[in-house]
């Protein structure tokens, strides 16, 4: 089966390059990114502050199953619409420190669209650090899906 | 020097990759493996060195002569490695499209 979403993470480098392929005409693929409403619906998490414009800001809370909070943060570097969005992302109170994040958007069809997601970290071990941090999540998340089946 | 080997270290290096793909078709000696490399032999011990330790290689003596082949569990473990974070924005995106498509705009424009 093909994977809709494509990770390119070759070896030793501190980037990655996430791409997928989307139903939708790019005008919709951009609002999702756009209204902090829809964010917080795809993202499972709180919107803050979406400041979507050069010099602006975005803040993000999630809270899991626990009640514990987790803050999100970076500063929006580039913001041009239905093309692209360059920003940072950082974890607050984590040592991961913060990442660049190039967002492409494009036209395919009428009604599809591609999403392109560049991320550069400080370095080849600090992107690994957030790969293995992916993937403890994962197993927590499918843990808490499991617990909330479980209690309901 | 950072003697705890990690094993997304020990498979940056091309020549260690390409050793990771001789052997994978058979176990190969030391000397096997180096004979398809221009490399001097003492620097393919070291990768050989370094793949064992990571666990990405195995030794086996038969008779006189060590033999090393894949070890396919500590593989696995490295192509699973990205993928729990692909899968999470794949059901992040996936959310993303089924909320679009039934998306309505506020006002019409």
């Amino acid at each position: 089966m093909e994977q809709k979403t494509k990770i390119n993470a070759e070896d030793g480098k501190q980037e990655l390059m996430i791409t997928r392929e989307f139903d939708l005409p790019l005008e919709l693929l951009f609002r999702a990114y756009v209204e902090p409403e829809i964010v917080e619906q795809w993202m499972g998490t709180k919107v803050l502050k979406l400041d979507n414009k050069k010099h602006g800001g975005w803040q993000f809370e999630t809270t899991d199953a626990k009640g514990n909070k987790y803050g999100f943060n970076g500063v929006i570097h580039e913001f041009i619409s239905n093309q692209k969005i360059t920003r940072t992302f950082e974890m607050e109170n984590m040592s991961f420190g913060v990442q660049l994040e190039f967002l492409e958007f494009e036209k395919l069809t009428d009604n599809s669209s591609k999403l392109t997601m560049h991320i550069v970290y400080r370095s080849a071990a600090h992107r690994d650090q957030m790969l293995k941090m992916g993937m403890t999540q994962g197993i927590n998340m499918a843990h808490n899906r499991l617990q909330s089946i479980v209690y309901k | 020097m950072n003697l705890r080997r990690d094993v997304f270290q020990a498979i940056a290096d091309p020549t260690r990759r390409a050793i990771l793909l001789l052997v994978a078709s058979q176990a190969m000696t030391a000397g096997a493996i180096a004979s398809n490399f221009d490399t001097a032999r003492p620097t393919v011990s070291k990768h050989l060195q370094i793949l064992t330790e990571c666990e990405l290689l195995e030794q086996e003596q038969n008779g006189r002569e060590i033999y090393y082949h894949l070890n396919p569990k500590r593989m696995k473990e490295i192509a699973d490695f990205i993928e729990p974070f692909r899968k999470m924005w794949d059901e992040r995106f996936t959310k993303l499209e089924t909320i679009m498509k039934q998306y309505k705009p506020k006002q019409t424009e």
